[in-house]
């Protein structure tokens, strides 16, 4: 799999119409530094020599250098991610907690007020743009109401903790700055909310449909028979079983979140792997983007794997095919 | 027998045959109907594409979307003369959310249709014919799954350059991966049904087997992802056209137009709200419209 993210990403970048030599060397270059640049780049070798070297360089840890900032790609991306990390880990959290309450409501309320309200929240979360949702709850709450800061993560004033995880919320907590703490959540707020209402609104969907039809089936009827209370029958037997669907959303989502984490970051300014990717591809400097492509993959695929482990620990069939 | 029976009366076989598709169309109609929920979705998407055919002729200022500059009246707020307010140029917002219908249209419909034209046949292929061709296409569509769609077209725009028709294209490149993924389940699912099996059986060619058995009975899931898409791309096209790499201004696309609107704020606040709308309702009604038809098609999710 992450061989062929490797192939993709490199014929991405090898497959562009405009020479990425001349555009290293600017606008007043001649062709003597196009050809200097291009030898020191390997770019004048045959394609499959460039893809080796591409391949051993990732291996090693080598991710390229920004050819407008002359950074290591990886260096900016230890420095950006561990903030979009934060900010998706955050919505993620925000979106499971509110959206599986909330769709076990809907369920066991089905077709009442309280479904139909769910519903118009579910249905509006997708469709919403997140662009635009977050422009206008900075319009509304940071602008007119000005009870929230516009974007960034701290005030300029501000100094960042000390870095131990290099996760800003967790320094602060550590190091007990609670003024700082306060002031980075108060950022956070609405890139958060943001980024997790299209999240929230899948979650909260997917498990109004499992509950629904996890609540039809027998066992929860003899449950019922036997006089449990209907909170533990839906707590305890109905959720179980309508979470698998629930956690394969929870993990696509998560993807869908790194990838609207580039929007957000960009209308919040916060300084994430997002933004920093916009930048990159806004002048055409590719070894940020294919850099950030990559680390973007192998994260979904992680996650993806903690998905199908998840799936085994709650459901015991999954766990031991041989006996089921 | 019967079919004996039946060989006599050819007719009245038709006749049953034809009564009985047209109850099931009524019965179609009358789920679709009785869900206010996919009649809202059918009434926002013909309204979207009724503007998008018609728009050119019923904006009160059609030059303005072509970049007409009227500095005496810019950045006015909504009024009489323009329900939208005007933009930093003079331009009437109204006119160009409207055209900006027309453009989303059309993203949303090539994309979707070359993403299809893609992803089918080698989800077919994949899923029918199976052996090592199979697996390279899933494990090439596993790979194009693995990175958040976004980040891909943002890498791909990134490297063609920024511009309408390159956004366009990536987007393409990034989403035909679902509708392999698709018909690959929905093909293997029928092979093993014993209709497919029953033609086989009798001798049935290959072809005649995906184009008679197997390709008809993936139609209603793949118009559902459609419509669904067709959302989709229209919000990714916008996202694309938001930071700057889509439709280039003056073009009236609605991301394009919320990116530049976004430094008018909060002062001028129509100029991004306004293009806003018409995304959400857009998307609202496609994904509300695939919600309606799935409840048909799917009877496994008809409550």
């Amino acid at each position: 799999m992450l061989f062929g993210l490797l192939c993709v990403t490199f014929a991405i970048s090898h497959v562009v119409p405009g020479d990425p030599a001349r555009l290293a060397a600017g606008p007043d270059a001649n062709d003597a530094m196009v050809r200097t640049i291009r030898v020191k780049y390997g770019l004048d070798q045959p394609l499959p020599v460039q893809f080796g070297r591409y391949v051993m360089g990732i291996l090693s840890g080598d991710l390229g250098e920004s050819l407008r900032s002359r950074n290591a790609v990886r260096d900016d991306l230890v420095r950006f991610f561990p903030n979009t990390f934060e900010l998706v880990a955050l919505s993620l959290g925000l979106a499971v907690v509110l959206g599986i309450p909330l769709g076990m409501l809907s369920a066991v309320h089905k077709d009442t007020w309280v479904d139909h309200l769910a519903r118009v929240v579910s249905v509006s979360g997708v469709a919403l743009p997140a662009f635009w949702l977050g422009l206008m709850l900075q319009l509304l709450i940071a602008l007119h109401l000005g009870v929230l800061p516009l974007g960034g993560r701290l005030p300029l004033t501000a100094t960042p903790p000390e870095p131990v995880t290099h996760l800003m919320l967790v320094d602060a907590l550590l190091r007990g700055q609670w003024g700082t703490l306060a002031q980075a959540l108060r950022h956070a707020l609405l890139p958060v909310v943001t980024l997790c209402f299209p999240a929230l609104a899948s979650i909260m969907r997917v498990n109004r449909a499992e509950m629904i039809e996890t609540l039809q089936a027998d066992y929860i009827r003899s449950a019922r028979a036997q006089g449990f209370s209907g909170f533990r029958i839906v707590t305890r037997y109905a959720l179980r079983n309508a979470m698998i669907p629930t956690l394969t959303m929870i993990g696509l989502r998560y993807g869908w979140m790194l990838g609207g984490s580039v929007l957000v970051e960009t209308v919040f300014d916060w300084p994430g792997i997002g933004l920093y990717a916009v930048n990159a591809a806004v002048s055409s400097d590719f070894q940020p983007i294919m850099g950030v492509t990559l680390l973007l993959g192998t994260n979904f695929m992680l996650a993806n794997l903690l998905v199908d482990l998840a799936y085994g620990w709650l459901d015991p069939r999954i766990r031991r095919p041989s006996t089921a | 027998m019967t079919t004996r029976v039946l060989s006599f009366r050819p007719l009245a076989g038709w006749f049953d045959e034809r009564r009985s598709s047209t109850r099931e169309l009524r019965r179609y109609v009358r789920i679709f109907a009785r869900s206010a929920s996919s009649v809202t979705g059918l009434v926002l998407v013909l309204a979207f594409l009724a503007i998008a055919a018609i728009g050119p002729w019923i904006v009160p200022y059609p030059e303005d979307a072509r970049g007409a500059v009227h500095l005496d009246r810019k950045l006015g707020a909504p009024s009489a003369a323009h329900w939208f307010g005007t933009d930093e140029v003079g331009n009437d917002v109204f006119t160009r959310v409207i055209l900006g219908a027309r453009v989303s249209l059309q993203i949303g419909l090539i994309i979707t249709l070359v993403a299809a034209t893609i992803g089918v046949p080698l989800g077919v292929v994949a899923g029918y014919a199976g052996g090592a061709l199979g697996e390279v296409i899933m494990r090439v569509t596993d790979v194009f799954l693995s990175v958040p769609a976004l980040v891909l077209a943002l890498a791909v725009v990134g490297a063609l350059g920024p511009g309408i028709v390159n956004a366009m294209l990536a987007l393409s490149l990034v989403w035909w991966p679902g509708y392999v993924r698709l018909v690959h389940g929905k093909t293997l699912a029928l092979t093993g049904e014993t209709f497919v099996e029953a033609a086989r059986a009798v001798g049935t060619g290959r072809l005649r087997i995906v184009f008679v058995h197997i390709l008809p009975n993936c139609v209603s899931p793949i118009v559902v992802k459609a419509s669904m898409d067709m959302g989709t791309a229209i919000l990714a096209a916008a996202g694309l056209g938001f930071i700057g790499l889509g439709a280039q201004p003056p073009y009236p696309e609605w991301g394009a137009m919320i990116s530049i609107g976004r430094n008018y704020l909060p002062t001028w606040w129509w100029y991004s709200t306004f293009p806003g709308l018409g995304i959400y309702l857009t998307v609202l009604g496609f994904n509300l419209l695939g919600d309606g038809l799935r409840d048909i098609f799917d009877p496994k999710s008809r409550g």
